[in-house]
């Protein structure tokens, strides 16, 4: 019980870091700023590739985990690779 | 590798990730914090490929590949139009790997118990049952969201009257699947049909939405991903995850809002369908009634020439008629001429935040020309030529001044204030609201029509003769 109210803590802190964060990005930046938090959503990876790489499980368990971190990996690369794309347009005429 | 070690790179990948985001709050530290950002991902994904409990890679492989190899060729080949589908699939695709992650951390446990549920505690229950709720209704509202905006099907709202009904005893449902399997987590026939249920929540919520909304959507979506991911951290106790999924929560939260106070809806209006209602019904002749002047490409250069400062108005169907170029290349002539050129940038110019000023990023015009409506707005009574481009609805002074029409109250550009309004523009149709403009009667104001790329071509080839 300790433990979740820790987590709790933890997740309800983050908002509030979120919020803080986000506000200050411009408006300019705001379709990097969603492909760039998809990039970092897909840190479900490291919850994926233990349910994809358990040992006694069944075809099913691993097959949702090849699905998990498929997708989970298509965010990885494609959010971050895309962001940097639309980020260096920006940058161009510095 | 021990345990702690792990979490002290995790709390490492966390703050490469919160200082990533702060990058972001200029353009000139942006492409470092997104470097930083991933510097991060990678340092979590490479610990985590050492823990002790992964026995078998190929699975791994075999997903990173897949999803590496898709991922990259979208990312290298979207079109800059395209990008409110390529973060619509995005969305997608956190919610599905949330809901994958979900589902087989369940059954692992279910499968370890022999089907009795004994193995997992009744918090992480309720985390696996949250995270598949909200994570399936990612899945398949992002793959709605995305089929309206690549036009695979109609951007029209599609629906019958009591869809609300249809949705609340979706919800309702949902929610007595998530009570029951708490209580009996065996039960994986009902976690099936939650899954189930879920899914066609998602279509159900998404598809009587309209296009014109379609910002908001997306905005909605994105904080709906975080939030699956962050309830995934709690299943499994994974710090990372549930910073990482609030800090995204929060993000697609604030852009929410700050997309219905552009279209200025209610959340709960956007998510219904439901449009305010005008008083009467507005004549569109009445509104125009023989004093819309139109101009030529010559009459426009010759105003452009004794201007002191113009402000360009982009809108949707600039990009649609590609041409950000054709823009850029008058403004360079303009102000080689010696006059000051801004662009002035409605929140929903474009069909996601920040969508247009992208657009126009590609065209290489620079980010400190682009202007939020808010600065630019006071500017426009000192401006001798606003020049609006396939925008409509958001220079609509009705918005402002008709209290009976549908939008009054949206936030406009006044660029009814300029010297000059030249309005390039296909024909006289009205735009998503549907609305006349009076904006185009007005004294001040000159319609161009034609392509928009053909007209400021030509406006450009006047200007360099002149």
């Amino acid at each position: 019980m300790e433990l979740i109210i820790m987590q709790l803590a933890l997740f309800v802190l983050s908002l509030f870091l979120g919020v803080e964060l986000i506000t200050k990005v411009p408006p300019t930046l705001h379709t990097p700023l969603m492909s760039g938090t998809n990039a970092i959503s897909g840190i479900t990876l490291v919850g994926a590739v233990l349910a994809a790489g358990a040992g006694e499980a069944s075809t099913l368990v691993h097959a949702l985990g090849f699905i998990a971190v498929t997708m989970a990996t298509l965010n990885v690369i494609g959010g971050y690779l895309v962001t940097n794309r639309m980020l260096a347009m920006f940058k161009r005429r510095d | 590798m021990s345990g702690s070690f792990v979490d002290i790179v995790y709390l490492a990948a966390a703050v490469l990730f919160v200082l990533g985001i702060k990058g972001l709050t200029r353009p000139k530290t942006a492409v470092r914090g997104n470097l930083m950002s991933a510097t991060g991902m990678l340092l979590a994904v490479v610990i985590t490929l050492f823990d002790r409990d992964i026995i078998s890679f190929e699975y791994i492989i075999a997903g990173m590949l897949t999803g590496g190899i898709i991922g990259g060729l979208m990312a290298t080949r979207v079109q800059m139009t395209s990008m409110p589908q390529m973060v619509a699939l995005l969305n997608g695709c956190g919610g599905g790997a949330s809901l994958g992650l979900a589902a087989a951390s369940y059954l692992l446990a279910m499968e370890g118990a022999g089907y009795s549920g004994d193995l997992m505690g009744t918090l992480a229950v309720v985390f696996v049952m949250i995270t598949v709720l909200i994570g399936a209704v990612t899945l398949s509202g992002s793959v709605v969201a995305f089929a309206k905006l690549q036009e695979l099907i109609s951007g029209q709202p599609i629906g019958f009257v009591g869809m609300k009904f249809l949705n609340a005893a979706l919800f309702a449902g949902a929610l007595a699947s998530l009570i029951m399997l708490t209580l009996n987590p065996g039960n994986t026939a009902l976690f099936w049909g939650l899954i189930a249920i879920a899914m066609v929540l998602g279509l159900t919520l998404v598809l009587p939405i309209g296009g014109a909304d379609m910002p908001v959507v997306i905005a909605l979506l994105n904080s709906y991903s975080g939030i699956a991911a962050a309830a995934a951290g709690f299943i499994l106790g994974n710090t990372v995850l549930i910073v990482t999924g609030s800090l995204v929560g929060a993000s697609g939260l604030i852009l929410t809002n700050i997309m219905c106070v552009a279209m200025n809806r209610s959340l709960t209006n956007v998510l219904f369908g439901v449009m305010a209602e005008g008083s009467d019904a507005i004549d569109a002749d009445e509104v125009y009634g023989g004093k819309v002047k139109s101009a030529q490409a010559e009459e426009v250069a010759m105003i452009l020439e004794t201007a002191r400062r113009v402000v360009i108005v982009p809108g949707f169907g600039l990009a649609m008629a590609q041409a950000q170029h054709a823009v850029r290349e008058l403004a360079d002539v303009m102000e080689a001429r010696g006059i000051e050129v801004e662009y002035a940038i409605h929140p929903v110019a474009g069909r996601m935040p920040g969508h247009m000023n992208v657009l126009l990023a590609e065209a290489e015009v620079p980010y400190d020309k682009m202007v939020e409506m808010d600065q630019i707005n006071p500017t426009f009574e000192q401006t001798d030529v606003a020049i609006v481009i396939g925008a409509n609805d958001v220079t609509n002074p009705m918005a402002r001044e008709d209290k009976g029409s549908p939008i009054y109250g949206m936030p406009i550009l006044n660029v009814d204030k300029a010297n000059t309004v030249v309005v390039i523009k296909r024909s006289m149709s009205p735009g998503f609201a549907g609305l006349p403009n009076p904006l185009f009667a007005a004294d001040n104001c000159l319609m161009v029509f034609g392509d928009g790329k053909k007209a400021v071509i030509d406006i450009t080839a006047n200007l360099d003769l002149a």
